[in-house]
């Protein structure tokens, strides 16, 4: 089923891929091929690889449960959440929350994950900031004045 | 001789103290990282390359340092494979059938020299194979037009495609991810952008860098955490390691042709280590007389594909040098590095930059002695390793992959699209469709169209332009064939198992 499904969006994206390519405008003076050719000839063999896919799906994965779902979800909160906060909260803070985020989810021992966290934030600012040379803020730039 | 010219342009490069500083280091760090179950060549590689930057390393030690790293890693990926069962990467999973058997029964120190030897052997031999054919194939390479150059692509992806995939359309699929993402942003022939609906950010494209690193580390840790706890492997004690001088002696032709035969499926664009490990493994057990112990730890069983897998590594060198046609996943990475330091991997490098490639042999083969030392007589040093457990091991990849992207492009947006990317691997991966694929498709999406397009300039929209030429045929029909082969020999193919 998964595969079917998956073949039906790829299909239906393709189809938009090919619709956005005939959009694209030609200029005066293009090569005889033009920008619209490739990308239209790479949106036809991928709806021809989901029509496959419809066709003749493998398998069934294995699909995680809804608990196991809902950790990786949380994971990627927090990596988008650590992608938003690296400037405005520093690099100290948001790395340790994020590296706190990633290790409670694989093993779920608070005190270790904080542990790791922390001292990953500290070692990775100190090889960061002076072995590679980068522009790191430790801190919130507030708070650096 | 030409060869020992180049040879010795090659070691004053790579003797410089910081030059074999870089490769000790690659090649510890290397080890390690293929010895830790999930982390292999191509992620490895992939979370370090933006390092190499911030570093502020020249094109010759960044290749140096990033092919160390890559031999070590093959090199490393046994000792969890022999352990713990669990393969250190892809490619050294054949050397579970015998290998933990082997460990099971007591010898897990022979088993580790052995293979230690064995990959020795494979990639020494494999290098000495690069050096004689890449600065052959450079010079047909210089035959190359626009129509031959596409030709090649469609033979690459076709070959990943076909022999390298267990579904042909999945695999086609993955090429076509990657070649639409390559479509993005401004088209080189014409300056017009395309497909990114406005978005200021996606003018320039989408850095390959950013897909690596999302595809192959971030949607590990996803993976990981998945899979947390079921894991639970029961590992083999190692004891004292001493050298199994009678299984050295009793494997040394086995080691050899697996070398042959890897180094031949490494040189395949495409098609890479794992096929390398897998045939020559394949080959050893159908041409021995007593094969009955296969799979509970015949010691042919863990030289062959050991052998063959590190001979494939050296032999994807080949088209990626010469032809800027990866032949793996890792060399795709490697690719990536190059394209990024503005080096055009084909035949002009060999010419132009002779320091950047025989600086990088004479260090892969400086390499391969220090591998030796670090993975025979302190190979128990490395087993420690396997020991650090995944909730330290994988915040450290992401937090890594993270700032290392950060340091390179300084945008937000672009670790978003790195969280998209992993998301989008680990997809992927569930649906059984690969993500290497993917990754050609980015890199060498845009050297294909402009190709092609340069192919119809000349050829004023003619499209029998494209089979005009003999090489070009050949081409082809080597695609085809590559892309039909697994219909033909399916069944036959078939993975073998553990016999306990």
């Amino acid at each position: 089923m998964t595969d079917r499904i998956t073949g039906l969006i790829v299909v239906v994206l393709a189809l938009a891929y090919f619709a956005g390519a005939t959009q694209l405008q030609e200029p005066f003076f293009s090569d005889p091929l033009g920008p619209k050719a490739f990308p239209m000839m790479i949106a036809s063999v991928a709806v021809i690889c989901g029509l496959v896919m419809i066709m003749k799906p493998d398998q069934e994965p294995e699909w995680p449960g809804l608990t196991t779902f809902m950790h990786i979800g949380f994971a990627v909160v927090a990596l988008v959440f650590y992608a938003y906060t690296l400037k405005p909260l520093g690099f100290l803070v948001s790395t340790a929350i994020a590296g706190t985020a990633v290790s409670y989810l694989i093993e779920a021992r608070a005190k270790n994950a904080v542990v790791t966290g922390v001292l990953f934030s500290g070692a990775l600012f100190l090889i960061f900031k002076f072995i590679f040379g980068l522009s790191l803020f430790a801190l919130p730039r507030w708070l650096m004045g | 001789m030409d060869i020992f010219a180049n040879l010795a342009i090659g070691f004053d490069v790579a003797l410089s103290p910081f030059t074999l500083a870089l490769a000790i280091a690659g090649c510890i760090l290397g080890t390690m990282i293929g010895s830790l179950p999930g982390l292999g060549p191509s992620n490895g590689v992939a979370i370090l390359i933006p390092l190499t930057f911030s570093f502020g390393l020249d094109a010759t030690q960044a290749l140096v340092l990033m092919t160390s790293v890559y031999y070590g890693a093959m090199y490393g990926g046994r000792i969890s494979s022999i352990l713990l069962n669990i393969p250190g990467d892809e490619p050294a999973m054949m050397t579970c059938l015998d290998g933990y058997p082997m460990a099971k029964a007591g010898r897990a120190g022979d088993a580790l020299v052995l293979s230690g030897v064995a990959s020795f052997v494979g990639a020494l031999l494999a290098t000495i194979g690069l050096m004689l054919l890449a600065p052959l194939l450079a010079r047909v390479a210089y035959q190359f037009g626009p129509a031959e150059y596409f030709a090649l692509y469609m033979l690459a992806f076709a070959t990943l495609g076909g022999i390298g995939s267990n579904n042909q359309a999945k695999a086609a699929l993955a090429v076509c991810i990657g070649l639409g993402i390559a479509t993005i942003g401004v088209d080189a022939s014409t300056g017009m952008t395309r497909f990114t609906g406005d978005n200021m950010h996606l003018f320039d494209g989408i850095d390959f860098l950013v897909a690596i690193v999302g595809l192959f580390a971030v949607s590990e840790v996803l993976v990981f955490i998945e899979s947390h706890g079921k894991d639970s492997a029961i590992g083999v004690k190692l004891e004292k390691v001493r050298i199994p001088w009678a299984d050295i002696a009793r494997t040394k032709w086995t080691m050899l042709k697996a070398t042959v035969i890897g180094f031949i499926a490494g040189l395949l664009p495409g098609a890479g280590a794992s096929l390398g490990s897998f045939l020559a493994y394949m080959q050893e057990k159908s041409s021995v007389r007593d094969n009955s112990q296969f799979g509970k730890g015949d010691p042919r069983g863990i030289a062959a594909p050991e052998a063959g897998n590190n001979a494939a590594a050296g032999g994807a060198l080949v088209p990626m040098l010469t032809l800027g046609v990866p032949g793996s996943g890792t060399t795709a990475v490697l690719l990536a590095l190059l394209m990024t330091l503005n080096i055009t991997p084909g035949p002009t490098l060999f010419n132009d930059r002779p320091e950047v490639v025989w600086g990088l042999i004479a260090s892969l083969l400086i390499a391969n002695v220090v591998l030796l030392v670090l993975n025979v007589p302190m190979v128990k040093m490395f087993s420690r390793v396997l020991q650090v457990s995944p909730a330290i091991l994988l915040p450290g990849v992401t937090l890594v992959a993270f700032v290392g992207i950060y340091s390179l492009t300084g945008s937000y947006f672009d670790l978003l699209l790195m969280i998209g990317f992993g998301v989008l691997g680990y997809l992927l991966r569930k649906m059984d469709i690969p993500s290497v694929p993917v990754i050609l498709g980015i890199l060498l999406g845009g050297h294909m169209e402009v190709n092609l397009r340069r192919a119809m300039v000349l050829s004023d929209g003619d499209w029998t332009y494209l089979f005009s030429s003999n090489i070009s045929v050949g081409l082809w029909i080597a695609a085809v064939l590559g892309f039909l082969a697994p219909f033909i020999f399916r069944g036959k193919l078939k993975p073998p198992t553990q016999s306990s």
